[in-house]
């Protein structure tokens, strides 16, 4: 592997990360690291430990083993939303927005970790308050622009389409200004224009300055995007660098061809 | 645009202050007085359900037991401002406490709100049906507690209850008795009634500010999808236990009220039955809706007296003598008019605004 182990500009670090639920290892002395400004892509077959691995970076299960470094602070056990605040975000594999509330109230959740209102606020609605209001709101609209849903901001999420409902799940992930935008499976379902918009998209929030972690199960989306890619198998990180060496890596095809001698 | 909004709607607000406070005189008119205090406890069940509101609309956490802090407050009151400490403790208070109801009132909100977290803690991991189960729980304690410490200290009077409250008075006003204020007449229920009146509208008015505040989104977010909820970086814990104690407090002042206006509080006022009355108040009326949750309370509040007064003349009437208890009609009523919303209208008799808004503009609601 070409990949230099160690880097100390990593974004993200995994060190040894183990899950276990009952007598099934998820996840096997996992080790990474993604730099700062990468697109990096986690691929392999079905239950290889992507999403749960994804959960144990964002907090939604704690690892068994193992530890990991986010923007040079070490975590062992944390929690989702002391993460979001570190500057983790996330979009789920099955989309999981606040289907009752509208476009724009989804976003403003996502404000909600970077403002300060309390009750008091609310109850007097003061200065204070009122400007952070505005600025959420506007900020969220520029959001929705951005991620390009054309639909009034008071539409409820549940009657977005389905590629619009993706998007607003990133356009929510950026609201909370994160460092780390980590998105499982953002392609699912979609189809190649948007798709292809979608990889438009991304590379804009890249060049923003947003690291970017992504599940993605479409080869081609993969490839055309991400810097360096991980491929898991059983739990573990089976091959690891830029995505071209990675499509020849021969334990790579074993994993999703199968392998003759097994 | 906004501006004839705004005109419009102070005219709405305007009309209808000017209503409410008719609506006294025109209920001892038209009905008696008897309904003028039945329309007062209205106003607290409304009070009750729209601090439920907070729990159930807008966090989604599902509480049986509410009624609980609805008792926390009304004990509060009925120990500070009753005779009654004195035959607990006859060496400290010869006469009872008799705190002002001012003084009792913001502590027996907090005390409530205090209840309301110590509910919050051990159930925060729960959604649902177990979280209704554990709050139903909850609830009777509160309940059995009340019924049973009267030994070895006689701290509540068991199942007798206190009695001999204080009358409130506003600024020296008792409101026990009528007063004769510019002119105008004002029996004690009316006197009351403005007093809940006030209150309601600050509930309304706090209720209002938290659902479109930065705290509200939040416990939309929570009841909507909590794990997404945790994952935009909503501490879920804290809003969680913010809503048990706000719903809590609500249901804390409404007991305080409840004491002084009764008079008398006893356990029985504070049973399961009570707790189930006002969640349906709350998901009949709409669901996260103030709106809904005043119609709802209004109704479920007044439906009951209207059949106690309908039900045994219009019999006699038609039959010549009673057949039907109205208290057991009054049940069957009560689940065909639940089974009926559940299947027509699911949302409640007038649900959320989410609803309604997808067809409005697309403004910023400030």
């Amino acid at each position: 592997m070409s990949v230099e182990r160690g880097n100390n500009a990593a974004l993200l670090q995994l060190s040894g990360i183990g899950k276990q639920f009952g007598g099934l290892r998820a996840l096997t002395d996992v080790s990474l690291h993604i730099g700062r400004g990468e697109i990096y892509g986690l691929i392999g077959p079905n239950g290889a430990g992507k999403t749960t691995l994804f959960n144990v970076v964002t907090g939604l299960y704690q690892s068994d083993a193992g530890e990991f470094s986010f923007n040079g602070h070490r975590y062992q056990k944390s929690q989702p939303h002391l993460l979001a605040q570190a500057g983790i975000a996330r979009t789920f594999q099955n989309i999981r927005l606040f289907a009752n509330l509208t476009a724009l109230e989804n976003v403003l959740i996502g404000r909600h970790v970077r403002t300060k209102a309390g009750v008091l606020g609310a109850l007097l609605r003061n200065k204070a308050t009122r400007c952070e209001e505005r600025a959420s709101a506007e900020r969220a609209r520029a959001l929705l622009r951005y991620v390009g849903i054309t639909k009034p901001a008071q539409t409820l999420a549940k009657n977005l389409s389905y590629g619009e409902q993706r998007r607003l799940e990133i356009a929510r992930a950026l609201a909370t200004e994160p460092l780390l935008l980590a998105l499982d499976e953002p392609a699912a379902g979609m189809n190649s224009t948007e798709t292809e918009s979608l990889k438009t998209l991304l590379q804009d929030i890249r060049a923003t300055g947003i690291t970017v972690m992504l599940i993605e199960h479409d080869v081609k989306l993969i490839m055309g995007l991400c810097d360096r890619v991980a491929v898991l198998d059983y739990g573990r990180v089976i091959a690891e660098g830029a995505p071209d060496e990675v499509r020849k890596n021969p334990a790579v095809i074993a994993a999703y061809l199968g392998a003759d001698d097994e | 645009m906004r501006q004839i909004k705004l005109t419009r709607h102070s005219i709405v607000i305007c009309l209808l202050s000017v209503a409410m406070l008719l609506l006294p005189f025109a209920t001892d008119a038209l009905l008696g007085r008897g309904w003028v205090r039945i329309v007062d406890f209205a106003m607290l069940y409304i009070m009750l359900a729209l601090g439920l509101n907070i729990v159930v609309g807008y966090a989604g956490l599902l509480d049986l037991g509410y009624i609980a802090f609805f008792a926390v407050g009304a004990y509060c009151y009925a120990l500070t401002g009753s005779p009654h400490l004195a035959s607990a403790f006859p060496l400290l208070f010869p006469d009872g406490l008799h705190l002002s109801f001012w003084i009792v009132l913001p502590l027996a909100a907090m005390l409530a709100g205090g209840f309301g977290v110590l509910l919050g803690f051990p159930t925060l991991r729960l959604r649902g049906d177990y979280l209704a189960i554990v709050t139903l729980g909850f609830g009777e304690i509160i309940r059995i507690f009340m019924n049973n410490l009267n030994a070895p200290v006689n701290l509540t009077n068991g199942p007798q209850g206190i009695s001999r409250i204080d009358p409130i008075s506003v600024a020296g006003v008792s409101l026990n008795a009528t007063q004769n204020i510019f002119g105008v007449v004002l029996p004690s229920v009316h006197l009351y009634f403005y007093l809940f009146l006030s209150f309601t509208a600050l509930v309304v008015f706090v209720s209002h500010r938290l659902e479109k505040s930065r705290i509200g989104r939040a416990w939309m977010a929570i009841r909507e999808d909590e794990i997404a909820a945790s994952s935009m970086g909503i501490n879920t814990r804290n809003l969680k236990l913010l809503a048990f104690a706000m719903g809590a407090a609500f249901g804390g002042v409404s007991g305080t009220l409840f004491a002084g206006f009764q008079g008398f509080v006893s356990p029985e006022s504070f049973s399961l039955m009570e707790s189930i009355m006002v969640l349906c108040m709350v998901v009949l009326g709409g669901m996260g809706n103030i709106y809904g949750v005043i119609l709802g309370g209004l109704l479920l509040a007044l439906l009951p007296e209207v059949l106690r007064h309908s039900v045994v003349p219009l019999q006699q009437a038609m039959f010549g003598k009673a057949l039907i208890d109205p208290e057991s009609l009054r049940m069957l009523l009560f689940g065909s008019a639940l089974i009926a919303v559940m299947l027509y209208r699911p949302a409640g008799l007038w649900p959320s605004r989410v609803r309604r808004r997808e067809l409005e503009s697309d403004e910023v609601a400030l």
